[in-house]
């Protein structure tokens, strides 16, 4: 039986604060294999960056905290591991990029004192070594003159290349598993293009998992070969990309595919939108959490939050509708603006 | 639906641009003048025509958000004029500029950033009409109350303060501050890129609607090239403080002839897994406008580069598809 580089069971995490305990992750799941890049896509606040927190078991303390499921890493369940253990995996087989760069960088270490570092730490070899392997990677993620760019400080640095050496210092142990959160939402599109095809070249020589958050759905259908669309701390829906962008099922996932502007619709057409915003996490709904955005509702949604089925193989939907709505796939009705409308009387201004 | 071609031949533009450039002395240290330039805006022309929507796309740095702030008057422009409604305003003085600060507004990406956070939003909407002197207390809070109900925001938003909304909420406020005078040209700069996907599309519906209602012309700055091309009747690529290429939308998404705006077209992710990518991945690092490179400022990274690019400055054709690059001689 093969086995997942990366299984998240039912993992619960929550967060104590002045005005109560929150569950900003409630009871997801999803595998990632070796040689795959899984996409993870939500609305902002939706959990996504709390979960690679979890499986990183970087939760800020003491608020936050794993209350429920396991995280299977290489078979091994991280959530139990010592603080100890926890910190070996972490930069040798697990590398993560962080939303913000800056966070990850010491400001007032050299490039290079940073990221020879994090090779020492993790390997048995020399300072010369480690100086010789830094300026390799430096140029594997195409830094130019990566010598006197390890001399240099991080704000000598462009946003871009910053985020370069984050991705260089997550690479440097050739990890098993990347965790990507947002690694290129700050960048412009063409330095996006380049990292993007960086992480897949590395990781066809290295057979490396990834894990790619972001909210990028044109991100995820270039990069990944599954997705998980989150909403509201829980899996709306799960698949091959092809089951979600082909085939999407879940009322939020339709939306948002259907509200993106795209390069060939015509000029100032109306967009679909989903009316509405999402609940926070103090005032959650007792039902379907997208109830209050939903256009195919119907009152027994309210009552109790619907299970996570199967739609087809690997293709999984949390949503009371969802046979319905398969059996209507073939016709999405384009609903354009619906719950918005807007009266345009104004007075005249003197 | 259809799109009504505008007639740019019986009216005139709105706005004017010519040949403006904003350069800004770089200091080092407290107080040091180094004697040297951020050339940010380098030489822009553009126009743009009442009711039209000119898209201004281009890479972090490269000087959009410095050219919509010269044409708002929110900095003096280092030369070159801005001619609104035939009037030059690049010079104008503080009591001058008054009625074209009515004109001419702006919308913000963080509208957390430009909205008073100690003012409920019933007080940041009736300022536009204090500060100008318009109408009585009755007459601005019954119009505070049209504008909130035009971005489609409760009439109960009057005592709540910015901090209580979403972001979305947030930029409907912004917007409806925007508009509150009655303005002619809105200079939207990246007003969706906070935004979450659902949330970007009601804002994007919003924009067009009002344009549509009022007439207003947009100068819509962002970096996503398929935000930009829904919203535009006209596109101009900007790289290191200059206009590489301008055209309708179609023409620069599907000939474009810059090899900048061909790279970058090539890089938009498209959200479909069947769609086969034949992205052209740029190499070299993005050039500072402190030193810009000599000749054709994308030469350091240009794939059709050529000698002559190294040395020689292109300048914009003067064709349908206005382009600079020596790919095309005029
Ligand atoms: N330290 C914390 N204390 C309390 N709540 C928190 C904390 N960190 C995150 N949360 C809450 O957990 C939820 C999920 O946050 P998370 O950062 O995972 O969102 P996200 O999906 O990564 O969003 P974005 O796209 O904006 O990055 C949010 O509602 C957030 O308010
Ligand atoms: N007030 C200022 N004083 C000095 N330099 C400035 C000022 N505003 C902008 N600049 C510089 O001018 C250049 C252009 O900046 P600008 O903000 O216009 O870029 P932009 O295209 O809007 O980028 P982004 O997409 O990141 O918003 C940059 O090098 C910037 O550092
Ligand atoms: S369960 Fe009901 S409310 Fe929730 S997404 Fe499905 S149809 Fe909509
Ligand atoms: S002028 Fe030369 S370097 Fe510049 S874009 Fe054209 S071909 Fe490339
Ligand atoms: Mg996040
Ligand atoms: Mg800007």
């Amino acid at each position: 039986m093969s086995q997942a580089m990366l299984s998240v069971r039912n993992l619960i995490t929550e967060f104590e604060t002045d005005e109560g305990r929150v569950r900003a992750v409630d009871n997801i799941s999803f595998e990632v294999n070796a040689g795959e890049t899984l996409g993870i896509v939500g609305e902002s606040g939706c959990g996504k960056s709390v979960t690679a927190q979890s499986i990183m078991r970087l939760l800020p303390q003491p608020m936050g905290q794993i209350v429920g499921g396991e995280i299977l890493f290489q078979g091994r369940d991280l959530v139990s591991l010592s603080v100890a253990e926890m910190q070996k995996v972490r930069g040798a087989r697990i590398g993560m990029v962080f939303q913000e760069p800056m966070t990850a960088l010491n400001p007032v270490h050299t490039i290079g004192r940073q990221l020879t570092e994090v090779l020492l730490i993790h390997k048995p070899i020399t300072k010369d070594q480690a100086i010789r392997e830094a300026i390799v990677m430096l140029d594997k993620v195409g830094i130019p003159s990566p010598d006197i760019r390890m001399t240099e400080y991080p704000h000598q640095l462009s946003g871009g290349m910053r985020q370069r050496v984050v991705i260089a210092m997550a690479l440097a142990c050739q990890p098993s598993l990347l965790i990507a959160d947002e690694p290129t939402t700050a960048l412009d599109v063409t330095i996006q293009a380049q990292i993007l095809e960086l992480i897949k070249e590395l990781q066809t020589h290295m057979g490396m998992a990834v894990m790619l958050i972001t909210h990028d759905l044109g991100v995820i259908a270039e990069t990944c070969s599954s997705v998980v669309v989150m909403y509201a701390g829980k899996v709306a829906e799960k698949g091959s990309v092809y089951d979600v962008f082909d085939r999407p099922t879940h009322p939020y996932t339709r939306g948002l595919l259907e509200s993106i502007p795209r390069l060939d619709t015509p000029p100032k057409s109306k967009l679909t939108i989903i009316p509405g915003m999402v609940p926070g996490l103090l005032d959650l709904p007792q039902g379907c959490r997208f109830e209050n955005r939903c256009r195919y509702r119907k009152d027994s949604c309210t009552v109790a939050s619907p299970p996570i089925e199967t739609v087809e193989p690997g293709h999984e939907v949390s949503c009371y509708e969802w046979r319905d709505l398969k059996a209507n796939e073939s016709k999405i009705d384009v609903v354009t603006g619906g719950g918005d409308s807007i009266t345009f009387k104004m007075s005249a201004v003197a | 639906m259809s799109v009504i071609p505008l007639d740019t031949s019986s009216v005139s533009p709105l706005l004017q641009v010519r040949d403006l450039k904003m350069h800004f002395p770089v200091k080092e240290g407290v107080f040091m003048r180094t004697g040297k330039f951020n050339k940010a805006v380098d030489g822009v022309s553009i126009n743009i025509m009442p009711g039209e929507t000119l898209g201004l796309v281009g890479e972090s740095g490269c000087g959009k958000s410095t050219l919509g702030r010269c044409i708002a008057r929110l900095y003096q422009p280092t030369s070159g004029t801005v001619e609104f409604g035939g009037t030059d305003i690049s010079r104008l003085g503080r009591r001058a500029l008054m009625p074209f600060r009515r004109d001419i507004q702006m919308i913000f990406q963080d509208p957390m950033e430009s909205l008073n956070s100690r003012h409920t939003v019933g007080q940041i909407l009736e300022e536009p009409f204090i500060v100008q002197n318009i109408g009585d207390k009755q007459f601005r809070q019954t119009r505070v109350k049209e504008l909130l109900n035009v971005v489609g925001l409760p009439a109960r938003s009057v005592t709540r303060y910015p901090f209580e909304f979403s972001g979305g909420q947030r930029q409907r406020i912004g917007i409806a501050r925007s508009i509150a005078l009655n303005p002619k040209l809105i200079i939207c700069d990246e007003p969706v890129s906070a935004l979450d996907v659902s949330i970007q599309s009601q804002i994007l519906n919003l924009l067009i609607e009002l344009q549509k209602e009022f007439n207003l012309s947009y100068l819509f700055i962002a970096h996503d090239l398929a935000v930009v091309k829904h919203i535009s009747d006209r596109i101009a690529i900007m790289y290191l403080g200059k206009i590489v290429e301008t055209g309708d939308g179609e023409s620069i998404y599907r000939t474009a002839r810059h090899p900048y705006t061909q790279s970058l077209i090539s890089a938009i992710p498209v959200p479909d897994p069947h769609h086969k990518s034949h992205r052209q991945v740029l190499v070299g690092d993005v050039p500072s406008p402190i030193n810009p490179p000599s000749g054709c400022a994308f030469h350091t990274r240009c794939p059709k580069v050529m000698d002559v690019c190294r040395t020689v400055t292109p300048v914009l054709s003067d064709d349908r598809q206005p382009v600079s690059c020596h790919l095309y001689p005029s």
